[in-house]
């Protein structure tokens, strides 16, 4: 059923910190690893090694300048993957029941096996986080690594995300956004946590927390200035008895 | 969006059948049974040809059947249910026409009212799309129920009729294009924020995620062609509107000149819908800036 459930028990999904991210594009990576080997078809690459390699991928790193109206610019590192949604408009068009939310956790999941391959979520999300499979031709999207999180057959410490398993700046964060006491819940509140394209009214589940302003730029610094000056004021030890020396020559 | 092929068929020939069952179903005429046979088969035919070339979009056509599951809640579900119905209560309303020599009123407005339906949740898949802000907008069922009924009337050969609504089509047609080229900045989609960042400040995608183009691109941030949007609107307007109204008021509309008359039409149609998809921006080009 396509019809969004009115409410889920947790609100499971990712904080993803601006600030901290480093742009390295682990998380890409790894994810495109495990969920390539796990749920559902593996993501395929057409042409990988040729002149035009197009693929599908669950997780895109973009990388914006923004120039303020004062101060100086800075480059943001923009980590991007499905939301998660709680007013998902992905899954209320499609025709075939084959995405849709969860009840128990709230990830938004494609049943493969349902899935026409039409298209029209990828239309409806306003994010880019949905991607035809070239090969498989269905649709492929972030599960929230569904396999992992409540994986028993592997360590507890690998039962999150792989992107965030991954992360080597620990710029992502996995929780239960709806929880009061989770961390994600936590970190959103200190840092002031938002929405993207809130205007949407996809009322999304991820959250981003934004980059710290840049500091201004420091007052310049002559650090070699001392050393080069031409003074020889208050010298002292070796140099002192040299310029003493030298001076009365 | 990308204008592909099956789709502009699809949404173009499936209206116009729909919209001829419209004047069949509500003004049958007096039509012996032969001639009757051939406009309900054109009617089914290019409905169901539309239907069909819809398919060709498809991943997975052979699963096309889970597609009339979900009516509740998707507007593309809600079409194939409803175009099914229509067609089948047409095909009897042909039969019965065609067998007893006197259509059934009754089931003609049924028809009617099932191709009206199915035109409506057509024109919905677009217009419920809030990512796209040109198609989010009640112009567009309105302009999808004008290119219907004009399109089935001039194949109705209803004449009168047909010269109003091409006027008032060609009319509707250019508003529709001239709100719809505001819709985006109304909308008030920015980079800054798709992205949540610095609502003052200036922004530029300073590194693509990958250096070839990918799915989301080639599906949504189609660019191609747009440069060339006012000719080919110019074009399209005067092949679908003008030209036939033009004809029709001058010289009185008879076999030859209703071919000419419908040719153009279809014609221009098939331009305009081209545009209605190329033109269409999508936000999620913000993220690749792009529109
Ligand atoms: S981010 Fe896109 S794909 Fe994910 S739930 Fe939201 S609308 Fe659906
Ligand atoms: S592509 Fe698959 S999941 Fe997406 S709307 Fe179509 S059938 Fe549903």
């Amino acid at each position: 059923m396509t019809s969004l459930p009115q409410s889920t028990e947790k609100s499971l999904g990712l904080v993803i910190d601006l600030d901290t991210c480093v742009g390295c594009h682990a998380c890409v990576i790894s994810c495109k690893e495990w969920n390539t080997g796990a749920y559902g078809a593996p993501l395929a690459d057409v042409d990988p090694y040729g002149a035009q390699p197009v693929g599908s991928f669950l997780n895109r790193v973009h990388t914006f300048e923004v120039k303020p109206a004062e101060g100086p610019a800075a480059v943001t590192h923009f980590p991007k993957s499905c939301l998660h949604c709680e007013d998902a408009p992905c899954v209320t068009v499609c025709p075939t029941g084959a995405s849709y939310k969860r009840v128990e956790d709230g990830i938004v999941l494609v049943n493969e096996s349902d899935c026409i391959g039409c298209g029209l979520c990828a239309w409806a999300c306003p994010y880019g986080a949905r991607e035809m499979d070239p090969v498989e031709k269905v649709m492929k999207k972030c599960t929230l690594c569904v396999d992992r999180i409540y994986n028993e057959n592997i360590p507890e410490e690998d039962r999150v995300p792989s992107c965030v398993r991954t992360c080597p700046a620990g710029a992502r964060h996995f929780g239960d956004l709806s929880d009061p006491d989770s961390g994600v819940f936590k970190l959103v509140e200190e840092r002031g946590g938002f929405d993207l394209m809130p205007e949407q009214g996809t009322k999304p589940v991820n959250k981003y927390l934004p980059p710290r302003p840049k500091q201004e730029a420091a007052p310049e610094m002559d650090v070699l200035g001392p050393l080069l000056a031409e003074s020889t004021e208050g010298a002292g030890g070796f140099f002192g008895w040299l310029d003493r020396t030298l001076e009365k020559l | 969006m990308h204008p592909a092929p099956s789709i502009i068929l699809f949404t173009a020939l499936s209206g116009l059948g729909f919209g001829l069952m419209v004047w069949l179903g509500l003004m049958p005429g007096d039509k012996g049974a032969w001639v009757a046979a051939t406009f309900c088969i054109l009617a089914l035919a290019l409905a169901s040809i539309g239907l069909c070339s819809s398919l060709f979009h498809l991943g997975h056509p052979e699963r096309a059947w889970k597609a009339l599951s979900q009516w509740r809640s998707s507007w593309l579900s809600r079409e194939g249910v409803i175009a099914i119905a229509a067609l089948a209560s047409f095909s009897l309303y042909g039969l019965l026409w065609v067998t007893s020599g006197t259509p059934n009123t009754l089931v003609g407005a049924l028809s009617a009212a099932l191709a009206l339906a199915t035109i409506l949740c057509t024109a919905m898949i677009y217009t419920q799309m809030k990512t796209v802000p040109r198609w989010h907008s009640p112009l567009t069922p309105i302009l999808f129920f004008a290119y219907a009924l004009t399109g089935g009337a001039l194949l109705a050969g209803k004449v009168t009729f047909s010269l109003w609504l091409l006027a008032a089509l060609g009319g509707l047609q250019a508003f529709t294009w001239f709100k719809g080229d505001k819709a985006f900045a109304a909308a008030g989609h920015t980079m800054n924020t798709a992205t949540g960042l610095n609502p003052d400040a200036k922004m530029r995608l300073l590194e693509a995620p990958h250096s070839g183009p990918n799915y989301l691109q080639k599906e949504m941030v189609f660019r191609i062609g747009r440069k060339h949007s006012q000719k080919l609107r110019i074009i399209a307007i005067t092949l679908l509107a003008i030209l036939p109204l033009a004809l029709g008021l001058l010289f009185e509309v008879k076999h030859m000149l209703a071919g000419i008359l419908v040719l153009s039409h279809i014609g221009g149609l098939l331009v305009s819908r081209w545009l209605f998809f190329a033109e269409a921006e999508h936000v999620v080009g913000l993220y690749y800036g792009q529109r």
